[in-house]
């Protein structure tokens, strides 16, 4: 009996963290989409014509359960990288991804360096 | 020796960023449709406007060149296209599609009444759904493409007199 219980909370806990996961995704697609015909606003803030449209594709390729990425494919090949906010990585964008560790990296580095160096001092 | 180093990487970094800024900020910021010119348009799926049939890939190469332009009767801009539309019909070697956007059936063929109709086929996006899959953003709107579904040329806005002797020029070339 304890062992049944315990199945159909697991269950019941499963389908709330996938429900909540599936509505995060959502948001989160809408708010790295670039309204094109707005003003520095996302699909997720705006309004506009565009905007609903975009919003009811997103809604059809999530119900025939195409992957984030395979949206953000999708939209680039029909509007160019422009579309998204977050750039994807490739290689001409290689280097804004890499840029802000290997400041962090160097940054680290040349701190060490003048640590040892005052404390040798 | 080590703070040379740092230094050096200092200077690396600070020209970097300065790089960054100073092509960032020259960079246009307003979309345009260049980058999509070469491209292709696949999985065409789009409802004729009269008949209940579905326009696909097949029905698109009868032609040399394709002009898939999209419209409405309530787009004031479309009305200012028009003439030019009916002056490509005559091209031989032009195929022109019309993607009836967000409209109403009866309003679209009044509108073709009054105007004339220069479109080989007609289509309608009731939602605009399928007008993503062309890259629309709004209309007028129109995409040259040729028999390989390649997208030589968009047209963001009414076709103007300059983009009608583009296309009359593209078509002769070929």
């Amino acid at each position: 009996m304890k062992i049944k219980i315990l199945i159909i909370i697991f269950v019941v806990i499963m389908n709330i963290s996938n429900a909540s996961s599936n509505d995060v995704n959502k948001n989160e697609i809408f708010k790295n989409i670039r309204c094109l015909i707005c003003q520095g606003q996302s699909v997720a803030d705006s309004n506009s014509d565009f905007a609903q449209t975009i919003k009811l594709v997103v809604n059809d390729l999530i119900a025939e359960g195409k992957s984030k990425n395979e949206i953000y494919s999708f939209l680039i090949e029909k509007y160019g990288e422009w579309i998204v906010y977050k750039p994807p990585f490739n290689g001409p964008n290689s280097i804004l991804w890499i840029f802000p560790y290997l400041v962090f990296v160097i940054g680290g580095v040349m701190i060490f360096l003048l640590l040892n160096k005052r404390e040798k001092r | 020796m080590k703070i040379k180093i740092i230094k050096i990487f200092t200077c690396i970094v600070i020209v970097f960023i300065i790089g960054i800024l100073f092509f960032g900020l020259n960079k246009d910021s307003i979309y345009n449709t260049k980058g999509l010119e070469g491209s292709n348009i696949r999985n065409i799926k789009l409802d004729h406007l009269t008949k209940n049939e579905i326009i696909s890939e097949k029905d698109f190469t009868k032609k040399g060149f394709t002009l898939i332009n999209f419209w409405a009767s309530w787009c004031g801009p479309c009305l200012i296209e028009h003439p030019f539309l009916i002056k490509l019909n005559d091209e031989p070697s032009l195929q022109i599609i019309g993607v009836n956007f967000k409209d109403k059936k009866e309003n679209a063929l009044k509108f073709l009444d009054v105007n004339g109709n220069p479109y080989d086929l007609l289509a309608k996006d009731e939602f605009g759904k399928y007008s993503i899959n062309f890259g629309i953003y709004g209309i007028p709107e129109s995409i040259l493409i040729d028999e390989n579904f390649i997208i030589l040329k968009k047209f963001i806005g009414p076709i103007s007199d300059k983009d009608y002797i583009f296309i009359k020029k593209i078509i002769k070339n070929s």
